[in-house]
């Protein structure tokens, strides 16, 4: 009896009988702010638009697990700020484009939009190389603009149409491009999928990252833990992240996880939540991931705490399960848009007049891209069209076989 | 001559020296390997073939290609250090060190979909299964996230990945180590998926798998791994490679075609030697080799000059591959048929464990003897 006692005691994590400073709530504790407007200007703003200045963070931008905070001052660049914000405008405007488009019938099937998201997107992307990779799940337009693919590209694929960035193949969940992985359907498989990009990452050499995106719904997916145990054992080169927008679905976090931390949801992996309404500090944060795998130190488990204003998908109005003034008040006073816009009016980066442009500049190409991508052709709907890319060109079998022995499919190999 | 310069073939010999001991050993296998024994050990003979095990075939398939290429490594329980469940991975991690050589934890849905990740990156794995009775805890990211994507993408994003591991019933394992899967992943479009009988199916076939961009699945089977086959002196070479979507005619006959795959197709060949000895009637045993895509036109052809024909194979008989044959012959070759093509598969119920009724839940020599015998009114 006594020896088990002793044993069980030491057993026992420290930081498990510590007092807690504060008690863990049983709701979800979202502890990081989500003003997306909380940086300071650090050093003063210079006139060129490529001499970097730096901001600081708030200091409720992180919080961590088992690892030291990211530094809270970065440097940035006029131009690097007009980008971003130029970014997000774009997905904004792109996914309101989506919406339009579904409201009147022109696209199929499932859509979900990523509006309130944009910052994570946007930010993730401007703390990566292009060489590093990026996996998602089925919330993927912002991630597949970002990663390179064209506005036209990512509506046209919504719209079935043959220059769609499938070619008509994929919809709305199923987007690839160079470096970015998917456009995933089934929740949380992505991830240990994007465990294995790191992987090949690790084993071909290099110090390049893999990015692997799941939602707050997904987090409880027992392959995500598998992911992080061969991750951690590997000292794999991955940054998993938890886009926690509050519900998987309709159910909020609170009501699905037993731990709504999902940064601590590595257990042996360090984590790191963010402010995911700040562009700035979604940023800084994957930055100091990126270098965390580049020292070899292994993954890391982000949180990006943000919102998605509408609902699930288009079928969903997002009302039943919570309330139209949380809605409201995360529209008006922590949009990732319109935090940057207010920084880069305070910091002197851009007067109103050349945000008002960008803005416009923003609509208008997506109102273009739009245009272009209604007009695109359909996919011919023949069976040359159907039966390709089953398999790689050249490998597939003598035929494929239709719906009747008469539809069946030769190919001229 | 000169393969025996090159240290994969250098392997796989040393492998075939040491004790061809069965990695599970039971009466049953004993016993199979006794009855379908057709061939004897014999040493290399003048035309230059030799012995080989299926387990030692797979060896050397995966050592010539891990030698061949960088971008293949193998993954997956046991491996490595335990030198595989069964065997077949036997010292590949002395040779190709454990960058290329990986013990994954008990894991399967985790490690198949790393798996798929490092081949939609690029690289060539081979992901191994202790058996696919597991593989039902991945097969989400084998079907989903493996054969769809190239489909998805439009074209833009292969998937070169080997799903391997031993399939179907073993010896006296229950019901769940007990399944043939060969018709779930048959059914899925964007796979390839083979099933080896003979060492020279398990060594061509298993190469064939690993340089095909798509995903294969490559279903062995445990029963199989210490028998022996003669292999010939071409396919005993780095470049011996067999086509997907070509089965082989095991044994010409006129008077009824035999269709199987994997460890029925031994069973069909001692069932036909039964049925000459006993009736005088030669029956043609196609060995299906490729489950996906289907030889068809060897099937039809057989039938257009035996005018009856017999599924055997041991998945559940609902839905199954001999479903699936009977259909397509019936489609194809009705014309040439007398007698309505038949099938005999695993009964429908889960694989009892006491040896007599697990007996009576498979296909067996002399349970296929009889019914072709009844079918041909003999």
């Amino acid at each position: 009896m006594f020896s088990r006692a002793t044993r069980l005691t030491r057993a026992v994590p420290v930081r498990a009988i510590a007092p807690r400073a504060t008690p863990v709530s049983v709701a979800a504790r979202r502890t990081v702010t989500t003003n997306a407007a909380s940086a300071q200007v650090a050093s003063p703003v210079p006139e060129s638009e490529d001499e970097p200045f730096q901001v600081t963070l708030s200091d409720e931008s992180f919080e961590t697990y088992e690892l030291d905070p990211p530094p809270y001052t970065m440097e940035v660049t006029k131009k690097e700020l007009k980008q971003m914000y130029y970014d997000m405008v774009v997905i904004r405007q792109m996914e309101m484009a989506a919406d339009r488009l579904y409201k009147d019938k022109k696209i199929r099937g499932f859509c979900h939009l990523s509006t309130g998201q944009e910052a994570v997107a946007v930010g993730i992307e401007h703390a990566i190389e292009k060489t590093d990779d990026v996996i998602t799940s089925y919330r993927c337009h912002g991630f597949a603009y970002m990663r390179g693919a064209t506005v036209r590209a990512v509506l046209g694929e919504l719209l079935g149409r043959r220059e769609g960035i499938a070619y008509g193949k994929g919809g709305s969940m199923h987007m690839f491009t160079k470096g970015f992985y998917g456009g995933n359907g089934i929740v949380g498989a992505q991830v240990p999928v994007g465990a294995g990009l790191a992987f090949a990452q690790k084993y071909t050499g290099g110090k390049r990252a893999s990015v692997i995106l799941y939602g707050d719904g997904a987090s409880n997916q027992g392959q995500v833990f598998e992911a992080f145990n061969m991750a951690k054992l590997w000292k794999l080169p991955a940054l998993f992240g938890c886009e926690n927008n509050k519900y998987g679905m309709g159910t909020s976090a609170a009501r699905s996880s037993a731990l709504t931390d999902y940064y601590k949801r590595g257990q042996y992996i360090p984590g790191l939540k963010v402010n995911g309404m700040d562009v700035l500090a979604v940023k800084a944060a994957v930055k100091y991931g990126k270098q965390w795998t580049a020292e070899d130190n292994g993954p890391m488990v982000l949180e990006y705490v943000t919102y998605r204003y509408g609902g699930h998908s288009m079928s969903d109005p997002g009302t039943t399960y919570r309330t139209r003034e949380e809605i409201q008040r995360m529209r008006s006073t922590n949009d990732p848009i319109a935090g940057l816009k207010q920084h880069i009016l305070e910091w002197g980066v851009a007067a109103e007049e050349e945000l008002k442009s960008l803005d416009k500049k923003a609509r208008s190409h997506v109102n273009e891209e739009s245009a272009a991508a209604e007009a695109m052709a359909v996919p011919d709907a023949t069976p040359q069209i159907l039966f390709e890319d089953i398999y790689v060109k050249g490998s597939e079998p003598e035929f494929i076989r239709g719906r009747t022995l008469d539809e069946n499919y030769y190919f001229k190999n | 001559m000169s393969r025996y310069l090159r240290p994969a073939a250098r392997l796989a010999a040393t492998a075939r020296a040491q004790v061809a001991r069965p990695a599970a050993v039971s009466p049953f296998l004993y016993k199979t390997a006794v009855v379908s024994g057709l061939q004897k050990r014999t040493y290399a003979d003048a035309t230059g073939v030799k012995e080989y095990t299926v387990r030692d075939a797979l060896n050397e398939a995966l050592a010539e290609e891990l030698e061949a290429n960088d971008k293949v490594f193998v993954m997956g329980e046991e491996v490595a250090q335990y030198n595989g469940a069964y065997k077949v991975t036997k010292g590949l991690l002395d040779r190709f060190g454990e960058k290329r050589i990986i013990d994954t934890p008990i894991t399967e849905s985790g490690f198949t979909g790393l798996a798929v990740g490092a081949a939609l990156s690029g690289l060539h794995p081979v992901c191994e299964f202790m058996t696919f009775n597991f593989a039902m805890q991945a097969i989400d990211q084998i079907v989903n996230s493996a054969a769809k994507t190239l489909y998805m993408s439009g074209g833009i994003q292969p998937c070169n990945i080997t799903f391997r591991g031993p399939n179907g019933f073993a010896a006296g394992v229950g019901a769940q180590h007990s399944q043939d899967y060969s018709a779930w992943y048959g059914s899925i479009p964007g796979l390839k998926v083979v099933a080896p009988w003979s060492a020279e199916d398990a060594k061509g076939l298993l190469k064939a798998s690993i340089r095909d961009p798509n995903p294969v699945v490559f279903l062995e089977n445990e029963l199989m791994y210490g028998q022996s086959f003669p292999m010939s002196e071409a396919a005993q070479k780095d470049d011996f490679v067999l086509p997907f979507g070509k089965a082989k005619v095991e044994r010409v006959g006129k008077d009824l075609t035999i269709v199987s795959l994997s460890r029925c197709v031994g069973q069909a060949m001692v069932a036909a030697e039964g049925l000459k000895k006993k009736y005088g009637v030669e029956a043609e045993v196609i060995n299906l080799r490729s489950i996906k895509p289907l030889d068809i036109e060897t099937i039809v052809k057989s039938v257009k000059k035996t005018h009856r024909l017999l599924a055997v194979e041991s998945g559940f008989p609902a839905y199954g591959v001999s479903a699936e044959i009977l259909a397509l012959t019936m489609e194809y070759a009705f014309d040439y048929l007398d007698a309505p093509a038949q099938r005999v598969t695993g009964a429908d119920v889960p694989t009892p464990y006491a040896q007599k009724l697990e007996e009576m839940s498979f296909p067996t020599e002399p349970l296929i003897e009889q019914f072709a015998a009844k079918m041909l009114r003999l």
